[in-house]
């Protein structure tokens, strides 16, 4: 309570819930506007901005800002894209700059929301990025109408040029850009038809590629400031553990040692030169923890945990239809099965790590952070500074995943120890071991699913018991309501599939491990459980798996499910012959927005040796910025999704994790790359995320090839912990 | 002091002999191009040239390439001209990209002694971890520079 009341004497609020080291969710402005935002104002007016989001130079070069962050997925591009579409100008002319944080902030959060994350960026911002597009598209129409004296309606602007239509006068952007930004922004300006867009929906070269060809682009761990010292960290093994002792001594005469900075759970070494000295040094410090009360917990007592919430007379319940009860007792068949998903972690190729440099006037960080807005809150909480004196330095992220949204405790921790330092600018780096243990994890989920058919085979009843762990009872209480974590039901609660009788009950298992929004999030174990035992369903009515979704998907509110289905199973040729040895599996999943489906071909020889020949994903994400930005995306997901299916576990001996590396954590590689077929079908009319929902289908169609495979049904995931060999 | 052939310019360092390159190279002579990954030659971010050979210079102490040709991906090219990455751009290949040099200099380090890679020779030779999943474009955008150079040293007789 203390940290709120401190916030609230300054200028602005901060929403938050303490978390582990801590942890800031959203940063909101007062209405009230700032002393600084008039001064501000004056600044902007002497810039070439028509709008915020928009800079047009009086050569015709355009520069648009993109708010939300680079994380591979392509919203650098896609995000300007949006904005030009409506502005009517030269795409080769324009160039894409990140908005400042601190400038969101003072102009009264301008830029809306700088958060990456839950394939939102396009979607969540399409509507206020094209309007703002196609405001600033009507000050400059205006402005030139003005300069010659006509009626604005008898002007129109395309690429870059303004032409009074009966005269046929034209005018650049640039020339009107200084007279346009002067006028009021119109509120609703008109936005195109769809089927008259030239730049959405065709693919474009993305901005950002040319300098991760070269070395040129310079991420938050390449950040190089006079002065710098590097810190290398150890944090407590045992989650909720803390440090005991250093003995710091031990290690003073190493090289270039500068200090042993203490932290409740962690300790850091800070050190001259190189990361690498402060790096030889921890390892060479004697560190006694305090493990705490969860240094017995074990993958097995966990699971241990999770089935007694699947044997809890009672749970919440997250969906209720008709009557399961005389269902089952009519059933002429019955099927019942467990599944199990793992903890998983992220493991972004940029391991976490954050430059802060505080001085007695601002705090300055560079880090590899989702979300600007909190981090700025994160630093000026951790500082114990006004919002206003907190500077944070965008860069493309390393791959983010879902790994450095809400959670950033590195920059917490890189901001501790720069202020025990005022004036040298601090840059902490987490080992990749450091970052293995101690990530937030895809949680555990355990299953059990029953399901009724009838004497001909039809399903007349669903029942589903989760017992997993909540990511979100810890940090966003409002998306908790009676028990049920309503992120973590997903694909059970909204399954399109028509059963007339379907009861759904939720058990909340929170272990020490702490959970984390994975790529997908409940998208990616959920749909493995649900379009396996799908197809158990199939085999069980004995019926083609494929024909069987089909029957189920007859209802119009899953007609896009259906869809998808289709076009995938055809591209695929799901009827045609295949080569001896090699057999097929289907799924389909909408997530975030969109819809997917995949086929993969996959065989299994008599040493239990899988070979996954190929896979055809699918998706149709109504309207499309960058298709190829989309293609990109699910042939990512295809590896992110199938390594996780074949080698993804994280798991828990004496309550700490027993991975360290890519050895143990295993990521698939070029050479097992099967061919990648991606069936883009955007029908229009809504927008649909693109980063994640592509993960859905891949772990059951693959499971579900195994099975048509090897008569084996993968109920637990990773592949790696199964043998497939024939019985 | 360590002698170091650096993109072919000389640096003398003053580091311990044990320090790793990749740290020398991006910590003392700011050469941030090349990455650290996973510190144990698993994942080759930190992938650099010794002579011509890929190597993974996270686990290779500076006092073994003291006297060899030491070329990072600020050496490959100064503009981003080598056929590799110009099919990199071509192809969209990166993502995040922060696995990207060191998959274009183990690509690099391959086309120099085959220059018509096969897909095995590209699957033993490529074994660098992108978790973004760019595999398949990295296959194409390796044979797109195969063929041109082939192309253009067959235009040249």
């Amino acid at each position: 309570m203390k940290q709120i009341s401190n916030m609230s004497r300054r200028s602005f609020l901060l929403r938050s819930a303490a978390v582990g080291g801590g942890l800031m969710l959203e940063v909101t402005l007062p209405k009230s506007g700032l002393a600084e935002a008039e001064q501000t104002r004056a600044e902007a007016e002497r810039t070439p901005e028509v709008t915020a989001w928009i800079l047009i130079r009086p050569d015709d070069t355009i520069t648009i800002r993109v708010a939300r962050v680079e994380m591979g997925q392509g919203s650098f591009t896609g995000l300007p894209m949006l904005v030009a579409e409506e502005l009517g100008c030269d795409w080769s002319k324009v160039q894409a700059e990140y908005a400042s944080t601190s400038e969101h902030l003072k102009r009264n959060r301008i830029f809306r929301t700088m958060l990456t994350g839950g394939s939102r960026s396009i979607r969540d911002s399409q509507e206020y990025l094209r309007t703002a597009g196609a405001a600033a598209r009507l000050m400059l129409t205006s402005a030139a109408a003005r300069r010659w004296g006509v009626p604005v309606a008898e002007c129109v602007a395309a690429n870059s040029l303004i032409t009074h239509t009966p005269t046929q006068r034209q005018v650049s952007f640039g020339a009107v850009a200084a007279e346009a930004a002067a006028l009021d922004i119109p509120e609703n300006p008109p936005l195109k038809d769809p089927a008259d867009w030239t730049i959405l929906g065709q693919p474009a070269q993305r901005f950002d590629i040319p300098d991760k060809v070269t070395g040129k682009t310079a991420f938050a761990i390449d950040t190089r400031l006079p002065g710098m010292v590097y810190a290398a960290i150890a944090q407590c093994p045992v989650f909720g553990g803390s440090l005991k002792s250093v003995d710091a001594k031990k290690i003073t005469d190493m090289r270039g040692v500068v200090k042993v900075v203490r932290l409740e759970d962690a300790v850091v070494v800070v050190a001259k030169e190189s990361w690498w000295n402060a790096q030889q040094a921890l390892r060479a410090l004697p560190i006694e923890w305090d493990f705490g009360e969860h240094a017995n917990v074990s993958s097995d007592s966990i699971l241990e945990f999770l089935r007694e919430g699947i044997q809890l007379e009672k749970a919440p319940v997250s969906r209720h239809e008709g009557d399961i009860d005389s269902a089952f007792a009519s059933a002429a068949t019955t099927i019942e099965a467990d599944y199990y998903a793992p903890y998983l972690e992220h493991a972004t190729m940029e391991p976490q790590n954050c430059t802060a440099l505080y001085t007695e006037k601002r705090v300055d960080v560079w880090a590899p952070a989702q979300n600007s807005e909190a981090t700025v809150a994160v630093t000026a909480e951790t500082a114990d500074v006004p919002v206003s004196r907190v500077e944070v330095h965008k860069v493309h992220l390393g791959g983010g995943f879902g790994r450095r949204g809400l959670y950033i405790e590195f920059v917490r921790q890189a901001v501790r120890i720069a202020k025990t330092m005022p004036g040298t600018p601090v840059q902490l780096i987490w080992s990749r071991e450091e970052d293995i243990q101690h990530g937030r994890y895809r949680p555990v989920a355990l299953v059990r699913m029953r399901a009724a058919l009838n004497a001909s085979g039809e399903p007349t009843a669903w029942s589903v018991r989760q017992a997993e762990q909540s990511i979100f009872s810890a940090v966003r209480p409002h998306l908790i309501r009676d028990g049920v974590d309503i992120v973590g039901v997903r694909t059970f609660v909204d399954a399109p599939y028509a059963f007339p009788n379907m009861h759904m009950e939720y058990a909340m298992r929170n272990t020490h491990v702490p959970p984390g929004p994975w790529r997908a999030v409940a998208h990616t174990h959920n749909p493995f459980f649900r379009e396996s035992f799908i197809d158990e369903l199939a085999h069980a009515a004995g019926q083609d798996p494929y024909q069987f979704r089909r029957t189920l998907l007859q209802t119009p509110q899953a007609s896009k499910d259906l869809a998808i289905l289709d076009a995938v199973a055809e591209a695929a040729g799901w009827d045609s012959p295949l080569p001896e040895g090699v057999h097929r599996g289907i799924a389909v999943q909408d997530a975030y927005g969109s819809y997917t489906a995949a086929v993969i071909e996959a065989s299994v020889n008599g040493k239990g040796e899988l070979t996954i020949q190929r896979v055809v994903v699918g998706i149709d994400c109504g309207y499309v910025a960058n298709p190829d930005s989309v293609r990109a995306q699910l042939e990512g997901s295809v590896v992110y999704g199938l390594t996780a299916a074949l080698y993804g576990e994280i798991t828990i001996k004496a309550g700490r994790v027993e991975q360290s590396n890519f050895h143990d954590y295993r990521m698939m590689r070029l050479a097992e790359m099967p061919t990648v077929e991606v069936v883009l079908r955007p029908t229009g009319g809504f927008w649909g995320g693109a980063g994640e929902p592509g993960m859905a289908p891949l772990a059951p169609a693959l499971c579900n090839a195994i099975f048509a495979a090897t008569g084996k049904r993968i109920r637990s995931l990773p592949l790696k912990n199964h043998d497939l060999r024939p019985a | 002091m360590i002698a170091l052939s650096v993109n072919g310019t000389e640096h003398r360092v003053d580091v311990s002999s044990d320090m790793r390159l990749l740290w020398v190279l991006r910590d003392i002579l700011g050469l941030t191009g090349t990455k650290f990954g996973c510190g144990m030659s698993l994942c080759g971010a930190c992938t650099v040239h010794l002579d011509g050979e890929p190597v993974r210079s996270c686990v290779m102490p500076v006092s073994i390439a003291s006297g060899k040709n030491i070329t990072t991906i600020e050496g490959l090219s100064t503009d981003g001209s080598h056929p590799l990455q110009q099919a990199w751009v071509a192809h969209q290949v990166p993502q995040c990209g922060y696995c990207q040099t060191g998959m274009i200099m183990s690509a690099a380090a391959l086309l120099k002694k085959k220059p018509q890679p096969s897909d095995t020779d590209i699957n033993e030779a490529v074994t660098n971890i992108c978790r973004c999943g760019t595999y398949t474009r990295i296959r194409a955008a390796i044979h797109t520079a195969a063929q041109k150079s082939g192309s253009q040293n067959g235009t040249k007789g």
